[in-house]
């Protein structure tokens, strides 16, 4: 069984954002730039199904920024084949309508039985990576997915919904799904496996022509959102704020007795 | 006294008396028999040993290749120093041996017992070699050449039975004092219950049997050797010479005085000879397999003791295919010495902290554990010194990984690092770098606890535990109303390396703007790294995570090479610790400062106009800067210059107590634990009446901070930094000025 | 090519979704200005029409592939109606459904899309977005050129009372699409313990973030709540490390909560989270760092450090 994970590199969200000159993106100069939190669940869980059934796991990104930190991370954690792929990215944003038409062209021609990738990001503007593969493929995809187990040619995977609700789901592989939460908590690399992998350089390096697609969308202007209505904040010591709060509570009429 | 002992010129006694030929033959194919075992046993052991990897403990190792071309390979600063220091520890060492100091260490009662029992058997020792030497090498040699001759007579004999008669007097006193120790004091450091005990049970009475045997046949041994003596000086009728054995004497008043005839001694005297002669031969040969081994493997163990070991960990075996420990193969020679030298005296389990505070660790029974395991996969044999199960868990296990099964990965996260058990340890057993040595595997196989795992990662992305963005490291100077040098911009004479809590967290940038500006206002030439900053890898490279060590001093060095400056200064005793004996190996020549040592210079020197606080206070030393680096006069200095009355708690200086956030424990769930360390030293504090409870350290001050909350004793001991207490003492100044006017 | 704005309607337990009328309120201020109609299509359970108000249409789309949520089955239908009415908008909640289905429409019908939708305006015929990117850090105003938009809503972006104003809709069946084909099957659902508190139905609740940190303190907060009278609700941190039941959840994974006070302990306020309890009445926020934006959307905020807090808050309350 061939299990290739999508990967992508989005923005720190711990960094201050600030616009560009023409209003609209962010400015990349100063970011720096992380493996998307899900795309690391969906790794995860395809690590799992690894260990469960022996598949083989590839791990797949475009050129984004840092990108190599990320392919080298999973074959640390124990991806088998790390591919990047070259040529679809420019400077700036790019859309998730390109990005889907790369993989998809390359998934294509590579053979695979299950795609995994994050169910969203950060920066999914115009939308989801996983629906859209699973369309633009023809096959089966499901998103909020917080558990594949793969045997041959089948997956059952769950799908929560809001509330906690879980709908268990039989899909025929190939199929694309969009990972919520792996079944464990993403396991550790340690950094000398990242930098022995680095030194082996197994990262398959492979030209593609940027797709002609588009995500149809124009960006008028971007900003910081309005904080016009922050909270008020309660200060003083932990008993003046614990009084101030207390009292807010009561004159409300919800404490009790 | 002259007169007596020329009287007794030519006298002396037989060796072999009442023994005939057959007697004599059987004896010689007994001790031959023991000395076989005894050298057999030891053959195995030294066997195990030289199955380890190089220690680096006798000659100094050759740099082994990084199997990283750019990166200098870890190595001593000047290496000429090292070896002269090496030499002076070995002289120290072998004076620490000689005079059982390290046992008299904080136990003198058990010191003098012990140097009695050392001196004294080895006094016996010496005195059958002596009684060898004339009897089998003299009197057989001069034989040849016509009269026998035998030096052991006369003025020597009597000498000589003197010395080993009092010297095996005050070996049966001490073990009579030890037995006493073990059997009734009920003392904590012998309790051998585990720290973690499994569920399914385990057995550790063997350890009790054994130390009971080996008491047991050295007193026997003593006993009929004094025995015998006063049987064959009753069964001589008391020749005057042989009041120079002045305890056989006794014996043989006694044995008169109960009215055993003459003749009737001699049959005695000659079974207590054979009783004491198997028995003493029987423990030569039960030396190398069981607790006496440690007559040997310690004084070895102390001669190759490493004392910075812990303080400059050893990087990974470069050869290795991974890093950390996963088989016996990858242990030194001096950690499985180490473990054959543990005597399970305890005092290791009593001073950790993590044992203290109910986690599942004691430096004890890790050793113990691991000498088990290692017995078998090093064919040792040891007699009684098993911990038996119903399972094959824990040392027993078989097919097990090292660092998970034989030691559980709970009990080595335990940890603090904090070295108490290093510093108490009377036989120089290092368990610190080999706890590190199995985090590294489990490290490697990326078993750990959530918490921990996210902290590496934010370290590994950011540069920071926190998990803030590198590039806000220095936003804690925005609120200071002048601006700090950039050393990477401008010469400094110091080099603030600020640390990652006390740049982020926000309790301690306070601390940090007010010792900016205590720096300032003295006119101290001083910068920071900015966000080039990062964690300097302390913690990191204790937890086990030697690359994302190593990243960080390459990170690290990068922006040191670039920024000018005399002296680094840091106020966080890990950051200390690292920089200062980690990071020269690494290529780091500047001198490593802690702020206390630089604010009591510049208290000393004037340039803090200081007044005093009158104020009662006692100083929690952090072990990082007691243990690891010997820092223990600078903030006491300070404390009595602004005029604080210093009270020591119990366990002060390198007895301090460690806060429970150290190797990386800081970054671990700690709600397990029965007593948090830092609620035990808090407890300890609040003991002494004092007002202040004054730390040193980042972490420490919001470790007991918390604790002094959760203890409930905020109110009564406020938790300080010195930096704070300075910037009050200066704060002084001007009121007291005006009060004068 | 019409001016009308399609609306996905949702439903859970035989009821439809706030989200739906929320979107219906959104639809209905686009078609105004397009001179279009709202039209529902409503996936599953047809008798469900009778619900919807404030639309001019109803599409009902019923049969027994469709029972169950699959995206498989959605898709057909809703590919097919976008196909067949070239509507001028399709408006969908970021829901599970929502994130499953809007990127496989975009790119199944070849139309636009954008997520994370908090505003939709009108400019000329232009569709404009507002979108919420980069975990709430970043708003995109974004103008959509061709036709049709799917957009993608988060849910409590418009009013719902402005979804159920007019009156009753008219109900067609749609032509019932090819799900012959499927290869998705629907296996089970499971629903988590309902023997645990409902905290969607308390006026208080005293919840819990990823800042309490281990395990053991979640006690802390289990103290105050009992002295409150209050249940403990939690961010999904919290539920996903199993300190709590997933019962407990608030957010867009979770449960939408709408209590009279909402107090809040070391829950820096993730977009997930805000959109289960945006809508209390009265939001207390307690969380070290400043910055973090549950100062957005909380009434009132302290920046102490929960564990120094919670004590002295379970003291008074027990008191």
């Amino acid at each position: 069984m061939r299990v290739v994970v999508v990967l992508k590199q989005v923005p720190d969200l711990v960094e201050e954002f600030e616009i560009d000159s023409d209003g609209t993106d962010i400015d990349r100069e100063y970011l720096t730039f992380l493996l998307n939190e899900f795309d690391n669940h969906a790794l995860e869980e395809a690590l799992l199904i690894k260990d469960a059934t022996g598949a083989a796991v590839e791990v797949v990104a475009l050129d984004d920024p840092d990108v190599d930190q990320a392919l080298y991370t999973a074959i640390a954690k124990g991806a088998d084949r790390a591919v990047k792929l070259v040529g679809a990215s420019g400077e700036g944003w790019l859309d998730t309508h390109t990005r889907a038409a790369a993989f998809a062209a390359w998934l294509g021609g590579e053979g695979y039985d299950l795609v995994l990738t994050g169910v969203q990001a950060a920066d999914d503007l115009d939308g989801q990576l996983a629906p859209m593969l699973g369309a633009l493929l023809g096959v089966p995809h499901v998103s909020v997915v917080v558990g594949v187990e793969a045997a041959d040619g089948a997956a059952r995977v769950r799908q929560e919904f809001a509330g906690g609700a879980v709908s268990e789901l039989d899909v025929p592989l190939p199929a694309v799904i969009g990972v919520q939460a792996a079944r464990a908590e993403p396991r550790y690399a340690a950094i000398t496996k990242i930098r022995q992998a680095q030194q082996e350089g197994g990262l398959e390096q492979i030209d593609i022509d940027r797709p002609a697609t588009s995500s149809g969308l124009t960006v008028r202007r971007m900003y910081p959102p309005e904080r016009s209505d922050r909270a008020e904040m309660l200060t003083g010591t932990e008993a003046e704020v614990a009084d101030k709060i207390i009292a807010l509570i009561r004159d409300r009429g919800l404490m009790q007795g | 006294m002259i007169l007596t002992i020329l009287a007794v010129e030519g006298e002396t006694r037989e060796v072999f008396e009442d023994i005939d030929l057959f007697g004599k033959v059987v004896f010689y194919i007994l001790s031959a028999a023991a000395i076989a075992l005894f050298l057999w046993g030891w053959w195995k052991r030294i066997a195990k040993y030289r199955s380890g990897r190089p220690a680096g403990r006798i000659r100094r190792p050759t740099p082994a290749p990084t199997g990283n071309g750019d990166r200098p390979p870890p190595a001593d600063p000047a290496p000429g120093d090292a070896v002269s220091a090496k030499r002076r520890s070995r002289w120290n060492a072998l004076w620490s041996i000689a005079s059982n100091s390290t046992v008299a260490k904080r136990d003198r009662t058990m010191g003098i017992a012990h140097f009695f029992m050392f001196w004294g058997f080895i006094t016996l020792f010496i005195g059958t070699v002596i009684l060898t030497i004339d009897e089998d090498i003299v009197r057989i040699a001069t034989r040849q050449f016509g009269e026998e001759r035998s030096f052991f007579k006369g003025v020597f004999y009597a000498v000589y039975s003197f010395t080993l008669d009092t010297m095996g007097a005050a070996a049966l006193i001490a073990l009579v004092y030890m037995a006493a120790r073990r059997g009734m004091f009920h003392l904590p450091q012998l309790d051998y219950r585990r720290a973690q005990e499994p569920a399914e049970g385990y057995d550790r009475r063997q350890y009790e049997r054994g130390d009971q045997l080996f008491i047991g046949l050295l007193g026997l041994v003593l006993l009929t050797g004094f025995l015998h003596e006063g049987f064959r000086i009753r069964a001589s009728d008391f020749p005057d010479f042989e009041i120079w054995s002045p305890v056989g004497w006794l014996i043989a008043t006694a044995v008169s005085g109960v009215g055993i005839p003459q003749a009737g001694s001699d049959t005695i005297r000659t079974v207590i000879w054979w009783v004491h002669a198997i028995l003493a031969l029987g423990f030569v040969a039960y030396i190398p397999y069981s607790k006496a081994m440690h007559m040997l493997t310690d004084p070895a163990n102390l001669l190759t003791y490493d004392s910075t070991s812990s303080r400059r960990l050893p990087a990974p075996d470069p050869a290795a295919d991974h890093v950390g420990y996963r088989t016996l193969d990858d242990f030194t020679w001096k950690e499985l010495l180490d473990l054959d030298a543990c005597t399970k005296c305890g005092r290791c389990h009593v001073v950790c902290p993590a044992a203290a505070s109910g986690a599942p660790l004691s430096p004890r029974d890790l050793i113990l554990d691991l000498r088990q395991w290692a017995a078998v996969g090093g064919g040792t044999f040891s007699l009684l010194d098993s911990e038996q199960r119903p399972d094959q868990s824990g040392p027993l296990v078989v097919d097990g990984v090292l660092a998970g099964d034989v030691i559980r990965a709970d009990t080595l996260w335990s940890c603090t690092t904090c070295m108490a058990c290093v510093e108490a340890c009377p036989v120089g057993i290092e368990h610190v770098p080999t706890i590190v040595e199995l985090r590294r595997s489990l490290v490697e196989a990326g078993t750990m606890e959530a918490p921990l795992q996210a902290a590496l990662q934010n370290i590994a992305q950011k540069g920071n535990s926190f998990g803030k963005s590198a590039r806000q490291r220095a936003r804690w100077t925005k609120e200071l109303d002048f601006t700090i040098t950039d050393a990477r911009k401008e010469h400094v004479r110091y080099l603030w390396f600020v640390g990652d809590f006390a740049s982020f967290d926000d309790r301690l940038q306070a601390l940090s703007r007010t010792f900016a500006r205590i720096l300032h206002d003295a006119g101290v030439d001083f910068g920071i790294l900015y966000d080039g900053e990062r964690n300097a890898g302390n913690d990191v490279r204790r937890v086990g995570e030697e690359g994302l060590f190593e990243l960080l001093v390459e990170q690290n060095m990068q922006q040191l090479a670039d920024a000018e400056f005399d002296e680094i200064v840091t106020t966080d005793p890990h950051t200390l610790n690292t920089l200062r004996n980690e990071y020269p190996g690494y290529g780091l020549t500047k001198p490593v400062r802690h702020y206390t040592e630089v604010l009591a210079d510049l208290i000393e020197a004037g340039d803090l106009a200081v007044s005093p606080l009158r104020r009662t206070a006692t100083y929690h030393d952090p072990c990082y800067l007691a243990r690891y680096n010997d820092l223990t006069e600078a903030p006491r200095r300070i404390l009595r210059s602004v005029g604080c009355d210093v009270v020591e708690m119990p366990r002060n200086k390198d007895n301090t107590f460690c806060c429970g956030a150290g190797g990386g424990r800081i970054w671990m769930d700690d709600s397990d634990l029965t007593e948090r360390p830092s609620e035990s030293r808090i407890n300890e504090a609040a003991t002494l009446d004092v007002e202040l409870f004054v730390v040193a350290c980042p972490k420490d001050f919001t470790m007991y901070t918390d604790a002094a909350k959760t203890t409930g004793h905020d109110q009564a001991l406020r938790v300080v930094d010195v930096i704070e207490l300075v910037a009050e003492s200066l704060d002084r100044q001007p009121a007291l000025g005006a009060a004068e006017r | 090519m019409s001016n009308d704005v399609l609306v996905v309607a949702e439903h859970s337990d035989s009821t439809l979704t706030d989200g739906t009328f929320e979107l219906i309120g959104a639809a209905r201020g686009i078609a105004d200005s397009w001179g279009g109609q709202v039209v529902v299509v409503l996936v599953g359970d047809a008798a469900l029409a009778s619900q919807v108000v404030g639309a001019d249409l109803v599409v009902t789309a019923d049969a027994a592939q469709l029972s169950d949520y699959t995206s498989e089955a959605y898709e057909s239908v809703l590919a097919g109606q976008i196909r067949q009415r070239e509507p001028g908008a399709v408006l969908i909640s970021m829901s599970t459904k929502g994130l499953d289905l809007a990127a496989a429409l975009s790119a199944a019908c070849g139309c636009p899309l954008v997520s994370y939708v908090v505003g939709l305006e009108v400019d000329g015929e232009t569709l404009v977005a507002t979108a919420q990117i980069y975990g709430g850090k970043i708003m995109a105003e974004v103008a959509i050129e061709s036709r049709p938009a799917i957009c993608g809503v988060i849910a409590g972006s418009f009013p719902a009372d402005a979804g159920s104003a007019a009156g009753a809709a008219n109900v067609e069946a749609a032509d019932p699409p090819d799900l012959a084909t499927l290869r998705t099957t629907f296996v089970a659902l499971r629903t988590p313990d309902a023997g645990d508190v409902d905290i969607t139905a308390a006026d208080l609740l005293v919840a819990v973030g990823r800042g309490i940190g281990s395990e053991d303190d979640i006690e802390l907060v289990q103290e105050l709540a009992d002295a409150l009278g209050a249940p403990v609700a939690a961010s999904r941190p919290i539920t996903d490390a199993g300190w709590l039941p997933k019962s407990r959840q608030v957010g867009k994974s979770g449960l939408k909560v709408k209590p009279r006070g909402y107090l809040m302990f070391g829950i820096s306020g993730a977009p997930e989270h805000l959109e289960g309890m945006r809508d209390a009445e009265l939001i207390i926020a307690c969380n070290t760092d400043e910055q973090a934006p549950v100062f957005d959307v909380a009434h009132y905020g302290t920046t102490l450090d929960l564990f120094d807090l919670l004590p002295e808050l379970t003291e008074r309350a027990s008191g």
